[in-house]
């Protein structure tokens, strides 16, 4: 299996203040892999790094085997890296169907972004529901299905996800996981998640790299992280 | 382009801060002290400056001493509270109505006396006081872009007091009341520009003195907190809109006085003097002496009277033809203003005075090392 | 009451222009939180080249779309040139430099074109006609209403209902969320400031000739008076900018008609001070201390 996205030597920071130091990992095409640690590891950082809202102070970021170096951030989602960022990934100001729309603008195809976004409705009928209203009036659980939703407008290759269960009830958090895990299987997305819930993280994840102060400390296959009580204690404290 | 300023802390202001030291009267008095000597210094030189000048150049010094009223305490309330006001040339305009109303009507009973002079420029600060607290209260609501706005309209409309009440203010002529003579113990031939270059000179002293003791005191210290972040200052028990009204009304009666300072030397006042264009001004001079500090409203001061000259002294120099050297007259100056705002802004948010304090402190680290070879 | 008819035409087609103005303004101000107080300058500076480019041409028609192109121009460039490095220090800083370039530009004007007032010509009668034995509109008047509303309804129109629209709400809003989502937020921002200079100098180009003519200084009221309409109707709400406008129209005509032209400028200043201390958020939007 290819890599659909390495990381080498990665160093990034706000300011003069370095966040990341010397990440490396690699996630294999159509798996999904869980970025694990306490607040402050740098989890949030490093997807912002990896999107190019962050400039890297050093190191390399190959994502479908090109260096993404230079690349402005609003070109990386038509090369099919799509990033959910944390918390605030709705605008608010904007209808459901004006996000939604928003999601697939860029997008040549537009029979394609109008299918796509016919299936993020049937996948979360809440939101077909509620097509007219505004962001803000929208529930945790629903601006989450929406920042989901209108990324796989997208028709994303790589999906950067930041907390998507944060706030969320765990009937919808395993929905959402579970879609992730249908999505990889069968349409060969890869996804990063960011997770604080380590245990479903684990769950759904192929792979999980922990990390601590920006420091990758380990990486390894999410089953091993399950079952290897040293590593689970060490590193995710339970 | 948005670098922060990190200004180093005077070991002065740190002594204060820490717990133990002297609290009273000590340091504050050293530091009033301070101030006076060196405005005591500065007078003299301003002084013996004035005995050697012709009369243009000594209303010159007169006008730039009635500037530097105005501009430090403007300065005061954009760079060290960051309250945006472009209304400082219709409270200029105020205190010099007020001057001129007072002292025409006193003309007017036949009254004379020496004080009337102070006795108007006091009433000039007393009502343009007032003027700064009702748009203080209505600005200690407004932030930014709002204040800046209604401050915008105040400027604007100003103007247009002066012809509604044309029975008090007589419209766009102004208004005349007698002209201020030297004393006669001076003797009788004495120059009455030098004479205006001293009350002027001494109105700014007394101007900067004070307002230099009053950004060092407590109070300078709420409106830098204010200006930084005021949910933090009024955390830390600073009664924000309190601080930000007297902000305003401080600055506000320097206006006032300035105006009121600045009517004198003509005797006149007339809308056509307090133009919008005056607010601007006032506001590029202490954006390129560098904002917040007195020493840069002096720098501005100067550059104002000197702007102001220059683009006549450049057209008499280049012989242009009458038509061009009329359009160029005035134009020109403001064109040279407007892009220095721009370019100042852009390039050295710290402005002049920034510059002379990295200057002064490369020299004194060169002097510094130079013992050492 | 023949003559509150007149004073409402009149106050009415005063008041499009300011709404087109301050929809100008609040354009600005929801893209990226900066009044544009150099829009008045801007404004005549574009409005200079209509009516050089109409009095070379002849044609009306040709110096309104110079310009509106002009307009659209000077906004861009002064985005791209200007603002953009302005930053985020504060919001005194823009303010700053926007005055920086209003002293800028009306000195360029008067090095130029002199200080004097030039005539502008009008494509319509500015006779007002009389309906049913009342003075009513003049043609020019009925010019500028329609120019002044259409320029509304597209905005309207773009904002809702196109993807380019979409694009500048959402970057204006959320402007990470946008840049993930692929949208070039610094070219909405440009867009932005050219739309808005656009309508800017098409207000200017109404304006004009219904006061004393064209010089440098034609817009420092109007700017003051569109400034207090964008805030009647709240600096966020494009709606608010057009009520407001028509409002703030009807409110100077009628004080002007009853009380005399001199008590106008009084009765702008009483008018911004009454709203922003007895409802701060403006009309249309929730009241709340204006923080920036």
């Amino acid at each position: 299996m290819t890599a659909v996205l390495e990381v080498e030597a990665l160093d990034a920071g706000y300011g003069p203040v370095p966040v990341l130091r010397d990440v490396a990992f690699s996630v294999p095409a159509g798996t999904v892999a869980a970025v694990l640690g306490a607040n402050g590891a740098g989890k949030t950082t490093l997807l912002r790094t990896l999107s190019g809202l962050l400039r890297p102070t050093g190191g390399r970021i190959r994502y479908a085997g090109e260096d993404l170096r230079g690349v402005r951030v609003e070109h990386l989602v038509r090369r099919g890296l799509a990033h959910v960022p944390e918390g605030r990934g709705v605008v608010t100001e904007l209808t459901v169907a004006e996000n939604l729309r928003l999601g697939g603008l860029w997008r040549r195809d537009r029979a394609d972004a109008r299918r796509a976004r016919d299936e993020v409705y049937a996948l979360f009928p809440a939101l077909a529901d509620r097509r007219d209203h505004l962001g803000h009036q929208l529930s945790g659980g629903e601006r989450q299905m929406l920042a989901i939703g209108r990324a796989l407008i997208a028709r994303p290759r790589l999906l950067l996800l930041d907390e998507p269960s944060l706030g969320l009830a765990p009937r919808v958090t395993a929905q959402i996981m579970a879609l992730l895990r249908r999505l990889c299987d069968e349409q060969g997305l890869t996804v990063l998640l960011v997770e604080q819930n380590v245990r479903t993280a684990l769950a759904v994840a192929d792979q999980g790299i922990v990390m601590s102060l920006g420091r990758v400390v380990t990486a390894a296959p999410a089953a091993r992280l399950r079952d290897d009580d040293r590593l689970r204690h060490a590193y995710l404290g339970f | 382009m948005t670098t922060t300023r990190t200004e180093p802390v005077p070991p002065s202001a740190l002594r204060r801060l820490l717990p133990g030291a002297p609290a009273g009267g000590g340091p504050r008095s050293a530091t009033l002290l301070r101030h006076l000597a060196v405005a005591v210094l500065a007078g003299t030189l301003v002084v013996l400056l004035t005995n050697q000048l012709p009369p243009y150049q000594n209303l010159q010094v007169a006008r730039v001493c009635a500037f530097l009223c105005v501009t430090a305490g403007y300065t005061v309330l954009v760079g060290l509270n960051g309250q945006l006001s472009l209304g400082h040339g219709a409270l200029m305009a105020t205190g010099a109505y007020t001057v001129a109303l007072v002292q025409q009507g006193l003309d007017d009973r036949a009254v004379r006396g020496w004080w009337i002079l102070p006795g108007s420029l006091l009433a000039a600060v007393a009502v343009t006081a007032l003027g700064g607290l009702v748009v203080g209260l209505a600005a200690a609501r407004l932030r930014g872009p709002y204040l800046a706005g209604v401050t915008l309209a105040v400027a604007t409309l100003v103007p247009a007091v002066t012809t509604i009440f044309t029975g008090v203010f007589n419209g766009e002529q102004g208004l005349r009341f007698p002209a201020q003579n030297p004393p006669a113990a001076l003797g009788a031939y004495f120059q009455p520009e030098r004479w205006l270059a001293w009350i002027a000179l001494a109105a700014a002293l007394l101007t900067i003195v004070l307002l230099a003791n009053l950004v060092r005191s407590r109070f300078g210290r709420s409106l830098r907190a204010v200006r930084d972040d005021e949910v933090a200052a009024r955390l830390a028990g600073i009664p924000v809109a309190r601080t930000q009204v007297l902000a305003f009304v401080v600055s506000a009666a320097c206006a006032g006085l300035g105006g009121g300072v600045y009517a004198v030397l003509t005797a006149t006042v007339a809308p056509g003097k307090f133009p919008l264009d005056l607010s601007l001004f006032l506001l590029m001079a202490i954006v390129i002496g560098g904002l917040g500090s007195l020493a840069g409203a002096v720098w501005g001061a100067l550059l104002l009277v000197a702007l102001q000259d220059l683009p006549g002294l450049l057209t008499d120099r280049l012989d242009l033809p009458a038509a061009l050297a009329q359009r160029l007259e005035g134009n020109l100056a403001l064109a040279v203003f407007g892009l220095i705002l721009i370019v100042v802004m852009l390039a050295a948010p710290g402005g002049l005075q920034a510059g002379v304090r990295a200057l002064a402190t490369r020299l004194r680290a060169t002097v510094r090392r130079a013992p050492d070879r | 009451m023949e003559r509150f008819w007149f004073l409402t035409f009149d106050g009415l087609a005063a008041g499009a222009v300011y709404a087109a103005f301050a929809l100008a303004l609040v354009l600005i101000w929801r893209a990226a939180r900066v009044v544009n107080f150099a829009q008045g300058a801007m404004a005549v500076a574009t409005a200079y080249v209509g009516y050089a480019v109409a009095g070379a041409t002849g044609s009306y028609w040709l110096g309104l779309a110079a310009a509106v192109l002009s307009g659209l121009a000077l906004g861009a460039l002064v985005e791209r040139v200007l603002m953009r490095f302005v930053g985020t220090a504060g919001p005194l800083n823009q303010v700053i430099v926007a005055l920086g370039l209003v002293l800028l530009i009306q000195a360029v004007l008067g090095m130029v074109f002199g200080n004097g007032y030039r005539p502008a010509a009008t494509p319509f009668d500015t006779d007002a006609l009389t309906v049913g034995g009342v003075a009513a509109l003049s043609p020019y008047d009925l010019w500028v209403l329609g120019a002044a509303l259409a320029v509304v309804v597209l905005l309207a129109l773009l904002f809702t209902r196109t993807p380019v629209g979409l694009r500048m709400r959402a970057a204006a809003f959320a402007p990470e969320v946008s840049r993930l989502l692929g949208v070039s937020v610094g070219r909405m921002l440009t867009l932005g400031w050219a739309l808005a200079a656009g309508v800017g100098a098409l207000a200017g180009m109404l304006v004009v000739p219904t006061g004393l003519g064209l010089h440098p200084h034609a817009m420092d009221l109007v700017f003051v008076v569109a400034f207090t309409a964008a805030v009647v109707g709240g600096l966020d709400s494009p709606v608010g900018a057009v009520v407001g406008g028509l409002l703030v129209g009807l409110i100077l005509s009628y004080v002007t008609g009853y009380l005399g032209p001199d008590t106008t400028p009084l009765a702008v200043l009483v008018l911004l001070l009454a709203v922003l201390l007895v409802r701060p958020g403006g009309l249309f939007s929730a009241a709340r201390a204006r923080h920036v």
